[in-house]
């Protein structure tokens, strides 16, 4: 399976995201820089990793979500291609209208970086299908604007959906319902602000995001 | 010409920044802040002199750029100077 790293002026998980998806696929995953305009054809799942894309600026993901790569992916994705967000990458992913709600500053204002304990919701989704459903993972997190908010009515919808996949088990931002990630309505975008593509190795102190490469990768 | 775009939080949307900042100025004894709404101004220098025409156009950026509608109202300003 080919996959695809998108790198955006100071992204830094991007090279986390390439180790984990070499580790979990076999196979170097191919490195696109964000003015390109076209995904080359064959690539199944696009990683957009965190970091501080245009340091920023505006509001966190608004500039990196208007580059020419994102347009392509945008349309793609609404034909199936299977997108994940991490941190930085879900800011962009709600910046480009690609996922609901948008992120917000952490409501106690700080920096937050720590291992989060998350639960995931189910298991009936391409993302998560290797979890058990209620199960307890730990996620890094290290980000200032992860609040995440949308209005009433559109929570409303993600939880009736099952659309919510991880939730805190001790909020550290503020997140309406203490949503940690969640999925669009075609099930194949997925947004979170933690980062599973940093819990890959027992040197990253824990191994609970292989099964999320898994899950979706599986299903490619 | 120029045009000025305020852009802030959605009524409903809770500003952290702007409830630190109405306390804070509660600690300095102004009693009389209820609240504060943070935001931001982006001043844009335009060229042409068609302020209708420019109003437009900088609707059109507020809504692809500049704002983002989910949790964001904006108000432009335009100046002929």
């Amino acid at each position: 399976m080919q996959t695809a790293v998108i790198r955006f002026p100071a992204s830094n998980c991007d090279r986390d995201a390439a180790v984990a998806l070499e580790k979990l696929t076999g196979r170097k995953p191919l490195i696109i820089w964000h003015r390109e305009t076209e995904l080359p054809a064959g690539v199944g799942f696009v990683v957009m990793p965190g970091g501080f894309s245009y340091g920023d600026y505006l509001r966190s993901g608004a500039i990196a979500s208007r580059s020419p790569i994102v347009q392509d992916i945008k349309a793609k994705s609404e034909r199936g291609l299977a997108v994940a967000g991490f941190c930085n990458g879900f800011q962009i992913l709600t910046e480009a209208g690609m996922l609901p709600g948008a992120l917000m500053r952490n409501k106690n204002l700080k920096f937050v970086c720590r291992p989060e304990k998350l639960t995931v919701t189910h298991s009936n989704s391409k993302f998560t299908s290797k979890y058990e459903a209620k199960s307890e993972v730990v996620f890094p997190v290290a980000h200032h604007d992860g609040n995440y908010f949308a209005d009433k009515e559109t929570v409303g919808r993600l939880e009736k959906e099952g659309r919510v996949l991880f939730r805190y088990t001790d909020n550290p931002n503020g997140s309406v319902n203490d949503i940690a990630g969640i999925v669009n309505e075609g099930g194949n975008v997925f947004g979170m602000m933690p980062h599973p593509e940093r819990a890959i190795d027992p040197l990253h102190g824990g191994t609970d995001g292989i099964d999320l490469f898994k899950s979706i990768l599986e299903t490619l | 010409m120029k045009a000025l775009v305020y852009v802030g939080l959605k009524p409903g949307v809770l500003d952290p920044q702007g409830r630190t900042i109405a306390r804070s100025l509660n600690d300095l004894g102004f009693g009389e802040v209820e609240s504060a709404l943070q935001g931001k101004v982006i001043e844009l220098d335009l060229t042409g002199d068609d302020l209708t025409a420019a109003e437009a156009r900088v609707v059109e950026m507020c809504e692809k750029l500049l704002a983002n509608t989910v949790i964001e109202n904006y108000r432009i300003e335009m100046r002929a100077e």
